[in-house]
């Protein structure tokens, strides 16, 4: 309040004779459920729901109606700014960040999905998240994406995840919600970047079902492995399978595992040898994933305001350029020293350091234990879904003949005519 | 086979046992030493520099940032740094003669020689030039403020992501505003 009382001499308050009274500034309040118990209630309400109809029920309408209510409601009334997939950060960032706190409600937002997900499978990905809802109903003409593409593009996720993670606990800032693709539609306006990034999603979506939920969404990341293991999920049949093969194609989103063939496709010796290279190059992947980290802990750190202001302010400072940015100029304002400014950069790049090879370290288990997993031998009897990728929508029930008397008819139908 | 299966079942359960002691323990413990009450994002308007970024950054069309004025600090001059133009030929209400690009800050005489100035919202795009105008000439009553009945109070604000200041901060809900005149 310096300058107020320093600006305060050059014009005295009036001593008005006509017995003006001076009025004092507005200060309206946040209209609505501000509390959050509302958005919380209809989340727990939404997933309950979710969970009955997709394991109880077996409802596929059911689901869809719910995930249209959830798309009108968290996406365009609330514009998708009650968003768990964003709470991730508010969590990592009040983990971090002694002087950041969040609401009980914020960390419910972020823990209840998941703990759905450890009882009932991925029901908030099925009909709830309205990032997901808006793909899904524009999922019309989904093809099969190949198992080596679905495999590598499956990896992005963990990636984002590592780099959410990192710029929320070094307060560099939360790129989930910067970068998220629907937000600009929920909100009937945005940048027009932002929204032609949304508006490529939902056109690729139309024919690879929901892209973000699958090779980028990183909340997902959190749910594939609690969902993993879930005590109870989608099955494809309410009873037992016939291996009619009906549902093979039935999933959007690739995640119904085939029975494994009953001749091994390679002598197991080819096998075990694979594994036992792939367990030695293991520690290297992951070592040479920290590494990389290191290497570009530099460049990663600029994404920081304070560590770009610095670099901007030794530019100045050695002569390298003349043009000052809005930041540097109001840093030079405030009279702050240089030293300051330079000290906390450093801390902050020095947390970077850290952080940056622990997330190369990250990703090097990550590939590495995606190629473990890939040659390891699952046997399988039955058709079923993945239950750490299957998004709960309940699309396969319709395909499986079992346990409908009407449904095997019409199919023996079609087979005479055939 | 079926004690195979048992087993495999047991393993599992057990994990998933773990993971849900471990969730509940983790959120007991973060709801403990993290509860708090939710914020919203305000401008500090000793840090605001009038960059006119507000006017342009915000996810609305309109930005929810206004020109607020602290009229208790206002010296009611007749010709005002906020709202004439440094060129203004006349202290007139003329449009030539404003600062304001919409014309969002009405003059009102209330007694010789004293004018009140106040903000019209609904034209107010937050542009800050009367703000940096009534800094540099005036009293420094006039000052930008997130309106909350327009603020959508995203996760991460997209102004307070260009700030070059570092105004923006996550204040208290109880306490929105940030107020010049009232320390």
């Amino acid at each position: 309040m310096a300058g107020v009382a320093l600006a305060e001499a050059r014009f005295p308050a009036p001593e008005f004779d006509t017995g003006h009274k001076i009025p004092s500034p507005t200060a309206p309040l946040p209209g609505g459920d501000y509390s959050g118990y509302l958005d919380l209630s209809l989340l727990v309400i939404a997933m309950a729901l979710a969970s009955w109809l997709l394991l109880r029920k077996r409802s596929r309408k059911g689901i869809f109606a719910l995930s249209l209510f959830s798309l009108i409601y968290f996406g365009f009334i609330r514009h998708g700014c009650i968003c768990v997939v964003g709470s991730l950060q508010n969590v990592t960032m009040a983990l971090f960040d002694s002087s950041y706190t969040i609401p009980i409600v914020l960390v419910a937002f972020f823990m209840l999905p998941l703990i759905f997900a450890l009882f009932f499978g991925r029901v908030f990905c099925g009909a709830v998240c309205p990032l997901g809802m808006i793909q899904d109903v524009v999922a019309f003409k989904p093809i099969k994406v190949s198992p080596w593409l679905e495999n590598i593009l499956g990896l992005i996720p963990y990636f984002y995840l590592g780099l959410a993670v990192l710029f929320a606990a070094t307060g560099a800032g939360f790129i989930i919600c910067q970068y998220d693709p629907f937000v600009a539609f929920f909100r009937l306006g945005g940048s027009f970047n932002m929204l032609l990034l949304g508006a490529a999603f939902l056109l690729v979506g139309i024919f690879v079902a929901r892209p973000y939920c699958r090779y980028l969404c990183p909340y997902g990341v959190l749910l594939r492995w609690t969902a993993f293991f879930s005590k109870y999920n989608v099955s494809i049949t309410p009873t037992d399978c016939i291996q009619c093969r009906l549902c093979e194609d039935a999933c959007p989103y690739g995640s119904i595992r085939k029975p494994s063939p009953e001749r091994l496709p390679e002598a197991r010796e080819v096998g075990v040898r694979r594994l036992r290279k792939l367990l030695v190059l293991f520690p290297l992947i992951v070592i040479a994933g920290g590494v990389a980290g290191f290497l570009i802990y530099i460049p990663l750190s600029t994404a920081h305001p304070v560590v770009s202001l610095a670099e901007q302010v030794a530019l100045e400072d050695s002569g390298v350029t003349t043009v000052m940015t809005l930041a540097s100029e109001a840093f030079r304002e405030t009279g702050q020293s240089v030293a300051d400014l330079y000290t906390e950069a450093l801390m902050v790049r020095n947390k970077f350091k850290l952080g940056s090879v622990l997330l190369g370290i990250w990703l090097g288990i990550v590939i590495g234990g995606k190629l473990l997993s890939l040659s390891v031998y699952r046997s399988r009897k039955d058709y079923e879904p993945d239950r750490a990728t299957c998004l709960s929508c309940g699309r396969c029930y319709e395909s499986c003949p079992v346990g409908e008397k009407k449904e095997i008819e019409k199919v023996s139908v079609g087979v005479c005519e055939c | 086979m079926m004690s195979d299966k048992k087993k495999k079942l047991t393993r599992r359960d057990m994990l998933r046992l773990g993971l849900s002691a471990g969730a509940v323990v983790g959120l007991g413990a973060t709801v403990v030493s993290k509860s708090a009450t939710k914020t919203v994002w305000q401008i500090d308007p000793d840090k605001c520099v009038q960059c006119g970024k507000c006017a342009t950054d915000c996810v609305l069309e309109l930005s929810a940032v206004k020109c607020v004025h602290a009229y208790a600090v206002c010296g009611y001059c007749e010709l005002c740094g906020g709202y004439h133009r440094p060129d203004a030929t006349k202290t007139d209400t003329a449009a030539e003669s404003q600062l304001c690009p919409t014309s969002a800050l009405e003059r009102t005489f209330i007694e010789d020689p004293y004018y009140q100035y106040s903000v019209k919202e609904e034209l107010c795009i937050g542009c800050a030039k009367c703000v940096k105008g009534c800094d540099a000439f005036g009293n420094g009553s006039l000052f930008l403020q997130v309106r909350h009945d327009r603020c959508v109070n995203c996760n991460e604000c997209s102004i307070a992501r260009v700030c070059p200041s570092d105004a923006f901060k996550r204040v208290p809900i109880e306490e929105p505003y940030l107020l010049k005149g009232k320390a």
